[in-house]
């Protein structure tokens, strides 16, 4: 195995690591400021994804697409907690759970309704489906360099508006303590709405630039949802920063797993053990490095200082 | 005056499952025997489940992998030509008991929202690691080729007697609940889920109990697995996806947490309803979505509590 190609599956981890970085950026935000459990946010990535892929079969814009998707989403969202969430803040975690998963099992059989049960499958846009040249000889997709490029971005915007604006400094006083910024003069409850509709949009946002990479079907959301949790657990739930350590280290644990624990195996154990052993244990990889963080720290990596 | 109706309600429910072989038998219906065994079994993983959530605070949000272990742990013997369920069901439930120990050391560890995430996160693993393995099926599973054998003893085989170990299965599993609920073991847990800090002030060691209750749950629910297999005749690892975590969760909410009756009401409930919604409709889970969020915002009860005489928490 040649460095390049270490190299680029080092990119492909980073991608795949900012991508759940939108997704735990949205979590963490919704958790450590209302102190909601949200697993249907894998059902705001996937409603994402569809309506860009729908948006962009129709307009043939990727750009108006990702507007659509964007803006749609984050009033998806916002209904969403107006309706069904709002009256849960103050229940236990027991409850979040529930009704939330009631609302995964609506939106996968709406999506499903609406576009069937079956895989959709939407392209690269084409100014971005070539491949660009990183170093001599290094040749990277310049998709997935953008996807790296805006998650990046993402989180030094997400950094600034939390630690520098108004908003950011009103979302932090709800979090620290909610009455107290009620009592002084905060709608605390149109601020959870808007809170939890830009968590929707970011989702959605992950939702709709991995249409293109990975398939568009029902219950999508799901999988990677799982894995959020992984990376906010390792991380830390509540701390932004520690979502994005985390996001970066998961991305690249399981994508490095999945690309040399087979080779590396056959070399350890012969290659017919390998064809069973490496997929296994590349799969619950991510899973044992959670199981080895909480050991040492129950808290995560970076826990947020919550009041 | 009022548990004395709840006591006939309850022995009214169990007459119904006892004898629903002989009615599905009189009718001609031997799809209702399926149906009604099929819930005892699911009843089964939800009262083992309660025993964790409802009693003892703890939001397990993996169950579904101990149903998943115990359903692997008849069906590989099986695939190795070893039938006996001597060997199978002990092996369920050792299993699944090792493996909730391990687990629970782990995210015993921690409380609240980290303990819902890592429990689910774990059972995904093991999904995961069981679709990841090709020797046993990977994705698609494997068939069973039979039932597990009890030495001519017990002939599953037949649905009825297979119907009439489960009955006693969940009847036995009840009476031991009943038991332990109210012994010291069930009452330490029952205080700690009320108040953790004054339990290990007064000394109890409250991670050990915790995680003998969890080890206990994990390896009742591998006996449901066991019997899930030899019910269906197949494995898959989708036992193990954790939308079954949600749906046993959602069977002990739905018929009421903190009682040991209250689950089995869940899961005549919620197999019940997905029954009649399925027949109806393909897409019953638009339905059954919004409907699981109105009992969450306006029946925490659950259906025990409106059972006469039910509103008490007990056992």
């Amino acid at each position: 195995m040649s460095w390049l190609l270490v190299v680029e599956q080092c990119l492909n981890g980073l991608q795949f690591g900012v991508m759940l970085f939108l997704m735990a950026a949205g979590l963490t935000l919704v958790f450590g400021i209302m102190n909601l459990v949200n697993l249907a946010h894998g059902s705001l990535y996937m409603v994402g994804a569809y309506l860009a892929t729908a948006a962009f079969n129709w307009t043939g814009s990727f750009v108006a697409a990702t507007l659509f998707a964007l803006v749609a989403t984050l009033a998806v969202g916002m209904v969403v907690e107006v309706v069904a969430l709002r009256t849960l803040y103050e229940r236990d975690h027991l409850d979040h759970v529930l009704a939330t998963f009631g609302l995964i099992l609506f939106f996968n059989e709406a999506v499903a309704i609406v576009w069937g049960r079956a895989a959709l499958f939407t392209t690269v846009p084409r100014a971005l489906s070539g491949q660009i040249e990183l170093l001599p000889g290094l040749r990277y997709p310049a998709y997935r360099a953008v996807i790296i490029l805006v998650g990046l971005a993402v989180a030094l915007l997400l950094y600034v508006v939390v630690s520098r604006t108004r908003l950011g400094m009103l979302i932090r006083a709800g979090a620290s303590n909610r009455t107290m910024a009620a009592a002084l003069g905060v709608n605390i409850r149109l601020l959870y709405t808007i809170v939890f509709g830009f968590g929707a949009a970011l989702a959605a946002l992950g939702g709709l630039m991995a249409g293109p990479i990975y398939t568009v079907l029902p219950g999508m959301g799901e999988e990677i949802l799982i894995q959020v949790f992984v990376v906010i657990v390792i991380g830390g739930i509540g701390s932004i920063r520690g979502a994005l350590v985390g996001a970066v280290v998961v991305g690249m644990v399981d994508t490095l797993g999945r690309a040399f624990l087979k080779p590396m195996l056959s070399t350890v154990i012969g290659p017919s053990a390998a064809d069973n052993a490496g997929p296994a244990l590349a799969s619950m990889l991510i899973y044992i490095l959670m199981a080895a963080v909480l050991f040492f720290r129950p808290q995560g990596l970076f826990p947020a200082a919550r009041g | 005056m009022r548990s004395r109706a709840r006591a006939l309600t309850l022995v009214a429910g169990f007459l119904v499952l006892g004898l629903a072989p002989v009615v599905a038998a009189l009718m001609n219906q031997p799809f209702y025997l399926d149906l009604f065994r099929r819930i005892m079994i699911f009843a089964i993983a939800a009262v083992s489940l309660d025993l964790i959530l409802g009693f003892g605070g703890m939001v397990s949000f993996g169950h579904a992998a101990y149903l998943g272990l115990g359903a692997y742990a008849v069906a590989i013997p099986a695939f190795y030509g070893i039938h006996s369920g001597f060997v199978q069901w002990p092996l369920a439930v050792g299993l699944s008991g090792l493996v909730a120990l391990l687990i629970g050391t782990v995210s015993l560890r921690t409380s609240g929202v980290y303990f819902i995430m890592i429990t689910l996160a774990f059972a995904q693993m093991l999904y995961y690691l069981g679709i990841s393995i090709n020797a046993w099926g990977a994705d698609d599973g494997m068939r069973l080729a039979r039932r597990s054998q009890f030495g001519g003893v017990i002939d599953l085989a037949n649905p009825y007697v297979f119907y009439y170990v489960v009955f006693g299965l969940l009847v036995a599993l009840l009476w031991l609940g009943h038991r332990l609920i109210h012994a010291r073991f069930g009452t330490v847990i029952r205080a700690t889920r009320s108040n953790e800090p004054r339990m290990r002030a007064i000394g109890f060691s409250t991670f050990r109990y915790k995680l003998a209750a969890f080890t206990i749950a994990g390896a009742v629910c591998g006996l449901a697995g066991a019997l899930l297999t030899n019910q269906t005749e197949y494995l898959t690892p989708s036992y193990m996806h954790w939308t079954r975590s949600g749906d046993i969760m959602v069977m002990v909410i739905l018929g009421g947490m903190g009682t040991l009756f209250g689950p089995v009401l869940g899961a005549v409930a919620f197999l019940l309803l997905e029954d009649i919604l399925s027949a109806w409709t393909v897409h019953w889970q638009i339905v059954l979505g919004p409907l699981l969020v109105l009992v969450v915002l306006y029946a925490r009860r659950g259906l025990y509590g409106l059972l006469p005489g039910g509103a008490r928490h007990d056992g």
